[in-house]
């Protein structure tokens, strides 16, 4: 059973806008799974859908395969209308959670699934394949049934599989969540290089927000079906938009802090800040802080002395927690042997990040 | 199964009365068999002189043959139309959603359930108003009818079990959702299909209180048992009824083999409820 | 991700079946219900002679309550039979489980006509029966109860039914999570009163399953009397058999059967709803 081959896709140039949703929401009975998102993908660029269970981030991408309709909104690819063709008219390819190998095809047969019932030229496959199974490392197992295959294995041939149509656009839903931890870094390593090496873009969508830090050239946040921020891995962090992003991507101290003529007061604790007058919440991070009788004093930090509570050694790095004047602060330092009783602190003013609520 | 003491432990009583229960259920059979090789009748004790006689009577028998072929037409129609339609049936009640759709569904799982009579003559009604003639036709048209839900109950189960992300990934790959259909779907649900058959097959054979009703001048072969039963019994009808049991029982192992392989003891366990 | 032409696709041709020789077929038997047969010819005058006739003349109900009565027998007995053994196979045979299982469905499907047979053959006062007990000298002539008795009718439809009251209950037992069990005795309960406090109870879903599904059968059984029973087990599904035979009058044959098949839905109704109340899930 052949059909003519679609003709092949445009190509986008790299950097260039390749997928755009555009204000689309999703309603699932009463639920708004989805609420007016608007996101673009520029080609090749590793983008992370990063958000916890029930954020919405699966929903998405499901809408971007093909599997649910958007209840309003758009989607396009390529300067041409993406939401309203069936999945197998797009040319955008999906490596799913649980691999969803088909157990009565072989590697071989399961790989080349989308090369046959597309109608590609019967002279193309085997040459297609071979390389397929080659990306991946898996050529020595194309006679062999999934059942047969590890975690790891099956993943694989799932990637060479959804990789062998040449999409534009490879959408990845929680690829490494049931490998084991070692795995797991074994995995991300390898999907990072194949991304660069063949240049296509990778939508990945993750609830771990190490794996978004260390895959991604961009993370867009999602929480409660909207996108709290979209912005590089390094920005991100740096910069925190909301106090939710501040403490979903690493570790922050959120300070409510009152703010008076450039001077913002938290308990003890008073620093200059660039932000209008009344309440408003900062992000800290705990490697920000530092013990005040350390070397290189910074411009204009502040000081401020605490108590400490707690002190956790954790190979390189120190995890105190120190009392304030009421005020619970996490701070983390370089290794140095126990602490204890009260000291000084410093931080400069410009990692107090203002976020929103 | 984690082995508590006690559940290990042989108890005498309940083996005992267990054994007795076998016995109820395979005494009669043994000895139908037995005497299928007595000369002297199918009663009496106890039987004396053994022969092959009423197997030779049985393989000159033509009219039994007849039967058996009619039988035999009835039952690969019935499976025909029980599989294409309860695929059908099982797939509508898996995937789609209409109005009616629960009382649909207890009307295909009703005939299950239903003493055959009510099914015969509801359709020998319905036969009559259409002005067709009895014949193997609605004998056929009974069974279809019958044992659809054979067909519905165990394709949905297996539907059930299937991993739905496999069809997306079809889908995701290029493939239409015919295609999808052919390659992927069915194949998942091929021992099922298998199963269903061996069944709906066997219980077509077999099937009496609805072909009742709907028999033209054909008989299939428990109607034409049937009417000899009438004329006198002979060792001749413990031969046939051997060769039935024996057939039975190869189909049914088979079955329960293919079964035990495809679904997981859960899904077979809530297959069971009738 | 199914879309409206697949979803049609595959409701269409079962519901049009459905429709066709279920329903409609249902809904004949009840027109005809309201009909009558004059001259030997069926009349279509829309009355209510037929079910006046099913009340007033108590034979029919006698039969019915005679049926009821049969039914119940059988099930009971079933239950009585099937139980021990569900339970034996669940908890104490181990590996020889799967092999028992297979011995009880072989059964189970091998030809109603066989297995009835079967027994006419053995209960006759010729039959194998009063033949083992004249050798033995048990008996001097043989006995005539055991054959064209309701005890035949009750005896043989037992022995079809066993098997399908054993398979729900078995499966439910098969259910039961060992852990339940274990939990049981470890708070000091023994074997007897665990079975009564834990497994009996969680049991009954299935339970209640075969034993519906062997009543309503039995209810509306008509081969057995026919094999085995005599004028005195006339069962109600033969009267109306007869009814669509000699005695002619499909009108009043099908009132009883309409009667039969909504006696059928209502226990399956009330099953439904006590099986969900004992579902314990």
């Amino acid at each position: 059973m052949t059909r003519a081959p679609s003709s092949p896709p445009l190509v986008t140039p790299p950097g260039e806008v390749l997928l755009e949703v555009r204000h689309v929401s999703k309603r699932f009975g009463a639920r708004d799974v989805l609420k007016t998102i608007s996101l673009q993908i520029a080609s090749g660029e590793f983008l992370t859908l990063l958000g916890e269970s029930g954020s919405g981030k699966t929903t998405l991408l499901r809408l971007i395969a093909g599997f649910e309709q958007p209840t309003s909104g758009e989607i396009w690819m390529g300067g041409a209308r993406l939401d309203t063709l069936p999945p197998y008219k797009r040319h955008v390819n999906t490596v799913f959670q649980h691999y969803a190998l088909f157990p009565h095809l072989s590697v071989a047969e399961n790989v080349a699934y989308g090369l046959r019932v597309t109608g590609a030229p019967s002279s193309e496959i085997p040459s297609r394949l071979e390389a397929a199974l080659c990306m991946v490392k898996m050529q020595e197992y194309s006679a062999t049934r999934p059942s047969r295959l590890s975690g790891g294995q099956q993943q694989r041939v799932a990637l060479a599989r959804a990789l062998i149509n040449r999409p534009q656009l490879l959408l990845l839903d929680e690829p490494l969540s049931a490998l084991d931890a070692n795995l797991r870094k074994q995995m991300q390593g390898e999907l990072k290089s194949l991304q660069r090496e063949l240049g296509i873009a990778f939508l990945f969508v993750t609830h771990d927000q190490e794996e978004a830090m260390v895959l991604s050239d961009r993370i867009a946040l999602l929480k409660d079906g909207a996108l709290e921020q979209v912005a590089s891995p390094r920005e991100i962090y740096a910069r925190p938009t909301t106090s939710y992003t501040a403490q979903f991507i690493g570790q922050t101290n959120l300070l409510r802090a009152e703010v008076r003529q450039g001077i913002a007061a938290c308990g003890d604790l008073q620093w200059p800040a660039n932000v209008a007058n009344g309440p408003a919440l900062f992000s800290l991070r705990p490697e920000s802080i530092r013990l005040a009788v350390e070397s290189s004093p910074i411009p204009n930090a502040v000081r401020f002395r605490a108590r400490i509570q707690q002190q956790i050694f954790s190979g390189s790095v120190e995890q105190l927690e120190v009392d304030c004047a009421g005020q619970l602060l996490r701070i983390r330092i370089p290794a140095r042997g126990v602490l204890t009783g009260e000291h000084d602190f410093a931080f400069d003013p410009a990692d107090a990040i203002p976020v929103a609520g | 199964m984690s082995d508590v003491n006690h559940q290990s432990e042989r108890a005498p009583l309940l083996a005992t009365l267990s054994l007795l229960v076998f016995l109820f259920l395979y005494l009669p059979i043994v000895v139908l068999i037995v005497y299928s090789f007595n000369r002297d009748g199918v009663g009496g004790f106890p039987p004396r002189h053994f022969t092959f006689l009423w197997y030779r009577r049985l393989f000159g028998d033509g009219a039994i043959w007849d039967s058996v072929l009619n039988s035999l037409l009835v039952a690969f129609g019935a499976v025909t139309v029980s599989l294409v339609l309860g695929l059908l049936a099982a797939l509508a009640l898996d995937r789609a959603d209409f109005p009616g759709k629960s009382l649909f569904r207890r009307l295909v799982l009703l005939p299950l359930v239903l003493p055959g009579i009510i099914t015969g003559l509801s359709l020998l009604m319905f036969v009559d108003r259409t002005g067709i003639q009895l014949s193997l036709l609605t004998v056929f048209l009974g069974h279809g009818t019958a044992l659809i839900s054979v067909a519905t109950t165990e394709l949905f189960a297996g539907l059930q079990k299937m991993d739905r992300a496999q069809e997306e990934a079809s889908l995701d790959l290029g493939a239409t959702p015919w295609q999808t259909f052919w390659r992927i779907t069915l194949p998942s649900l091929k021992l099922s299909l298998i199963a269903s058959a061996l069944l709906i097959f066997t219980l077509s054979m077999d099937e009496i209180a609805v072909t009742f009703f709907l028999l033209g001048r054909d008989n299939t072969l428990p109607l034409e048992i049937w009417a000899r039963l009438r004329r006198g019994i002979t060792p001749e009808i413990n031969a046939i009824s051997t060769l039935i049991f024996i057939v039975s029982v190869i189909l049914i192992l088979i079955w329960y083999q293919i079964r035990a392989r495809t679904i997981g003891r859960e899904a077979r366990e809530l297959l069971e409820r009738p | 991700m199914y879309t409206r032409a697949y979803k049609t696709i595959i409701s269409v041709p079962p519901l049009l079946w459905v429709g066709l020789f279920l329903l409609l077929p249902y809904a004949l038997m009840l027109a005809h219900s309201f009909w009558l047969v004059r001259d030997g010819v069926i009349v279509h005058e829309w009355n209510l002679q037929n079910y006046a006739k099913l009340i007033q003349n108590p034979v029919y109900a006698e039969v019915l309550f005679r049926t009821a009565r049969i039914a119940g027998s059988v099930t009971i007995l079933s239950l009585l039979l099937g139980y021990p053994l569900a339970y034996y196979m669940s908890f104490h045979a181990g590996v020889g489980k799967d092999l028992l299982y297979q011995l009880v469905i072989v059964p189970l499907w091998v030809s109603y006509l066989v297995r009835g047979y079967a027994w006419k053959t053995i209960l006759g006062s010729d039959g194998v029966l009063n033949g083992f007990l004249q050798y033995l000298h048990l008996t001097k002539e043989p006995v005539s109860f055991f054959l064209y008795s309701p005890f035949a009718v009750i005896l043989t439809l037992t022995h079809i039914y066993t098997p399908f009251v054993f398979l729900p209950l078995y499966a439910s037992l098969e259910h039961i999570p060992h852990n339940l069990i274990e939990a049981s005795h470890d708070l000091g309960a023994g074997p007897r009163a665990t079975f009564f406090r834990v497994i009996l109870p969680l049991s009954l879903p299935g339970l209640l399953a075969g034993a519906t599904f062997a009543f309503v059968l039995t209810l509306g059984d008509f081969l057995g009397p026919m094999l085995v029973g005599g004028p005195s087990s006339i069962m109600i599904a033969n009267i109306v058999q007869s009814l669509f035979g000699t005695a002619y009058d499909w009108p009043l044959g099908a009132s009883i059967a309409v009667c039969i098949l909504l006696l059928t839905i209502g226990l399956l109704f009330l099953t439904e709803r006590l099986e969900k109340r004992w579902a314990f899930r």
